[in-house]
């Protein structure tokens, strides 16, 4: 049975399409057939994440307006055969995401990959809503942050009342994915905690991606963090991530928690 | 919080705290997106089953308080309207 995803937010800049990329090909890497699809029509970035952006040729508004067949847009990674990208296109009108056309492309790609992954663009408008219409899960990335963590109580409101699920009555799962944390900083009290977050969004904890320099790294190489060094913590982090996604038991690892006292006493320093 | 618990404790209190009272009031909010809207219809079907007037004349506020809100309904109604309607028995 394939699981559609939608990575979404609210802000902007908080990490979906970073998170998009290495989630899938965390998935991929584990023997997943994986698409990644970029809801984010006229700004897409998700082609540049996986450094495909020379080889987009149709896009999901081609697909939509039945100007190309879905298979001529699908861009498979050079890396992982078993990963594929759906790129947006650039060019064109938002409004040329229509509700009929986006539910074809679902159910064609429900029946040729176990994992279908919808980076959804910032804001409640209709890429945002478009994007989550078709979730059997959501994944909600925020920063430990008060306009992030605001925005993405809002989109959960926005999950459990304009997705088909949530109109049947049904639930869509719900994870919440904490990225760009600071330990050293939370331990200071200078940054909502985890403990923080999960209790005001009182929503079940996907993972903790520790901010980085590995990725800003992979961003400028064109790579998933977690195909450019999967020993970084923030690559080991999106295993642990897409592993529980796929139903397995991780202990969850609060980053700072296991640090000696040395390092609690000379900081610290960014993986 | 004063100046010093800021400095020893951190901002991230302050934070928490925030976002939990912002978010308890935009969560209500939510959930009752226009119960003004439903309030004034219904409303408006009762008072129109037994008495003529505009809709345009009416008004209907609400006042959120901290422990009591009020529901204010304002409706004008032309006179010797009552000579109209049956007597109630």
């Amino acid at each position: 049975m394939a699981q559609v995803l939608v990575v979404t937010s609210g802000k902007g800049g908080v990490g979906k399409t970073t998170s998009t990329a290495a989630l899938g090909a965390a998935l991929a890497h584990e023997g997943e057939n994986v698409v990644v699809i970029d809801f984010d029509v006229g700004l897409r970035n998700l082609d540049l994440m996986l450094g495909a952006e020379r080889r987009v040729v149709f896009d999901l508004i081609n697909v939509i307006q039945g100007v190309a067949k879905l298979p001529q847009a699908l861009i498979r990674d050079k890396r992982l055969e078993n990963l594929v990208l759906l790129p947006a296109s650039q060019t064109r009108d938002k409004d040329a995401l229509t509700e009929d056309g986006v539910a074809r492309v679902i159910a064609e790609l429900r029946k040729k990959f176990d994992w279908i992954i919808c980076d959804s663009p910032a804001g409640i408008e209709r890429g945002a809503t478009l994007a989550m219409r078709h979730a059997d899960a959501a994944i909600i990335v925020t920063n430990p942050e008060v306009s992030s963590v605001r925005d993405s109580d809002r989109i959960i409101g926005l999950l459990d009342s304009k997705t088909i699920k949530a109109e049947r009555g049904e639930r869509v799962d719900k994870h919440l994915l904490i990225t760009r944390y600071q330990p050293a900083r939370a331990t200071r009290g200078e940054m909502l905690s985890i403990d923080d977050v999960l209790e005001i969004l009182s929503t079940p904890l996907l993972g903790i991606i520790p901010e980085s320099e590995e990725v800003l790294r992979a961003s400028n190489v064109g790579s998933p963090v977690t195909l450019s060094n999967a020993q970084s913590a923030p690559a080991r982090a999106y295993f642990d991530a897409a592993r529980r996604l796929k139903g397995m038991d991780v202990p969850m690892l609060v980053p700072g928690e296991s640090r000696g006292l040395l390092n609690m006493l000379f900081g610290r320093k960014a993986a | 919080m004063n100046l010093f618990n800021l400095i020893r404790r951190g901002s991230a209190p302050v934070a928490r705290e925030r976002l939990q009272i912002l978010l308890a009031h935009e969560r209500i909010a939510r959930s009752q997106p226009d119960l003004l809207g439903v309030l004034r219809e219904e409303i408006l079907a009762v008072i129109s089953r037994h008495v003529a007037f505009e809709p345009d004349k009416v008004q209907i506020k609400m006042d959120r308080g901290k422990s009591v809100s009020t529901l204010e309904v304002d409706i004008e109604i032309p006179n010797g309207f009552g000579a109209a309607l049956p007597r109630a028995s």
